[in-house]
């Protein structure tokens, strides 16, 4: 059994102070007025896009002052969007990292994997924020709904009834069914996650494989259940914040990113327990496994967003295309520098058979991916909230930090309360053994 | 040369590993083992060196990823311009993503087809070259271990006893003297 040093509890705790401060100081310092909206840019722009933004807005200005006023309660509206979207991206990807190690797990349950089972209190540990997580996000998704930021445009009775394309989707677009909607799918995960819990703590000490075999039965259930309310999660959470734009694969690329990340995750923490000396029974051969996922499901996420990306550049439908315009242009080193921290370094280091066993190449790796897909998550949803008026400052990193400590705290705890080893597993033994 | 060479032939994998071991511990050398299928952990008991196979694959990938950029280059820049869906053809840099499964595809294509190609040349196989085997049977269901020896015939066919073989045949190799 794990137990929770002082200095992992000082460590989380301190990092959600300084998340909870930056988030604050983030919330502080978003204009209250359109008046305030105006000086922070004001005072943004005097270096060097002085002279380009001039003339941007001298030209509006000559066309209609109408557009100027609306454009300046536009930039009003993005800035004081940005803590909350900061809020929002760091909340969502913790979230969806432990989302993404329960589909891996169901995975591991459903297929009945042989080398995994050493590593299934690992996994449980890390869904151990799903229930904490899901509260978070279900409540920030309701304060959404009471207009309280301006994330989700088509909440917005006024937007929608001037927009066509939003009213033709007001049917779907509706904050109570969004609500109902997204109870719906946290409870189903929930659920899972709770049953297979206990199923594996009580096959621990059971003498036949009964709760096994019940894992397996609620496992596979949950995949079929998971892939249908993943998709439209993505669609309800992220993809609706552009109401204009879709794509068919979203519900895929989303679920790449967090596929990844909770394997990275998985991988990160049993390295950490192994330094610790816990888990006497992972060696190499499990890491080396991990770390295959990692390479393959990093190959599998840049496949995704290339789909997404070619289809809609070959195409070049106006509506479609204003999706990868905005991120090209006013987001392009986050948008191309995902592609190198995503695609390119997890692909080039991991390659070698012989490094996916070496820990400190898994780290290194790990730590970047998992920075390259918050970056992603980032590039989807900030384009859509904060437009070009983005930075990863303050807010950012405080949220970052804050969810980051909470995550750390919850997990470590988590593992407190049940043994490392799942030895009543009937796959144990086997994965004991398990030699690549 | 050795003069003498012994065939132990097994029927099961873990037997023929097992086997491998021992003979292996008792300091014997082992010329070849033939088997119908690739056998975990074999070449690890063998003590084979590490295959250099794998920086091959990533060499010829290499290779084909350059020459899809200069193949496409060629097409659709060069030689041929073509407008598709209204995208002129006058600079790579901005049809990139057009050629991107074509790159894709050349990088895989490559990398098999010239490592399948050097695992051929480096295995000494070509066409209608004559099997090698000494035992067809080794294409089916048996394992054979050949050992190439000049001492006593004796103590290595006991020691082979000992594992769980099915049969031992020894040859006398035919004496290559141009005395």
């Amino acid at each position: 059994m794990y137990k929770l040093t002082k200095n992992i509890k000082i460590f989380s705790f301190s990092l959600m102070i300084i998340g909870l401060v930056g988030l604050g100081y983030g919330f502080y310092t978003a204009p209250h007025s359109i008046e305030e909206s105006k000086a922070i840019v004001a005072s943004n722009s005097h270096g060097e896009h002085t002279s380009d933004h001039s003339e941007d807005i001298n030209e509006l200005d000559h066309k209609d002052d109408e557009h100027s006023v609306s454009h300046d309660e536009h930039v009003y509206h993005q800035l004081s969007n940005r803590p909350w979207s900061a809020l929002y991206v760091a909340a969502l990807f913790f979230f969806l990292i432990s989302l993404g190690t329960l589909a891996f797990y169901a995975i591991q349950r459903a297929s009945q994997a042989g080398w995994s089972p050493v590593l299934y209190r690992v996994m449980e540990g890390i869904t151990g924020y799903l229930f904490p997580g899901s509260i978070i996000i279900i409540i920030f998704l309701i304060l959404c709904t009471l207009h309280l930021n301006h994330l989700f445009i088509w909440m917005d009775p006024d937007v929608v009834e001037h927009d066509k394309i939003i009213k033709a989707k007001s049917g779907y677009l509706d904050s109570q069914f969004f609500i109902a909607r997204a109870i719906f799918y946290l409870l189903g995960w929930n659920l899972y996650r709770y049953f297979s819990r206990k199923f594996s703590i009580a096959q621990d000490k059971s003498k036949d494989i009964s709760n096994h075999k019940k894992n397996f039965k609620i496992s596979a259930g949950f995949l079929a259940f998971f892939i249908v309310t993943e998709s439209m999660m993505s669609w309800d959470w992220i993809m609706s914040l552009d109401p204009h734009w879709f794509s068919t694969l979203f519900g895929w690329y989303v679920f790449a990113s967090m596929f990844v990340s909770g394997i990275t995750v998985i991988a990160l923490l049993t390295i950490f327990l192994k330094s610790q000396g816990y888990l006497s029974k992972v060696n190499h051969n499990h890491l080396h496994d991990l770390a295959k996922f990692m390479f393959g499901v990093s190959i599998f996420w840049a496949y995704l967003w290339f789909s997404q990306f070619m289809l809609i550049w070959y195409a070049n439908i106006p509506e479609e295309v204003t999706y990868f315009i905005t991120r090209i242009e006013d987001y392009s080193l986050p948008f191309w520098g995902m592609l190198v921290t995503n695609l390119i370094f997890p692909f080039l280091v991991l390659m070698n058979s012989d490094y996916k066993r070496i820990n400190w190449f898994i780290v290194t790796t790990g730590i970047v991916i998992l920075i390259g897909h918050y970056i992603d998550f980032y590039n989807m949803i900030m384009p859509s909230t904060v437009g070009d008026q983005w930075y990863i400052g303050v807010p950012e990193i405080g949220g970052i930090l804050f969810f980051g400590g909470l995550f750390i705290y919850i997990v470590l705890n988590t593992l407190t309360k049940a043994p490392l080893e799942p030895s009543g597993d009937p796959l144990f033994k086997e994965s004991e053994k398990f030699v690549y | 040369m050795s003069e003498k060479t012994l065939h132990a032939i097994y029927d099961d994998d873990d037997k023929l590993l097992d086997a491998v071991k021992k003979i292996k511990a008792a300091k014997y050398e082992i010329d070849e083992v033939y088997t119908p299928f690739p056998v975990h952990g074999l070449e690890k008991a063998l003590g084979l060196k590490d295959t250099r196979i794998a920086i091959t694959s990533f060499i010829y990938g290499c290779i084909g990823f350059c020459f899809a950029i200069w193949m496409m280059n060629y097409i659709m820049i060069l030689d041929w311009p073509q407008n598709i869906g209204g995208k002129p053809s006058f600079s790579y840099i901005e049809n990139m993503p057009a050629f991107v499964p074509i790159m894709f595809e050349l990088t895989v294509f490559f990398a098999a087809h010239l490592m399948v190609i050097t695992f051929y040349l480096r295995s000494k196989l070509w066409p209608f070259k004559k099997a090698e085997n000494p035992m067809p049977e080794t294409t089916d269901d048996k394992f054979l271990i050949e050992i190439k020896f000049d001492g006593n015939e004796k103590e290595l066919k006991k020691l082979i006893n000992k594992t769980d073989v099915l049969d031992i045949k020894v040859h006398i190799n035919k004496k290559i003297n141009h005395e």
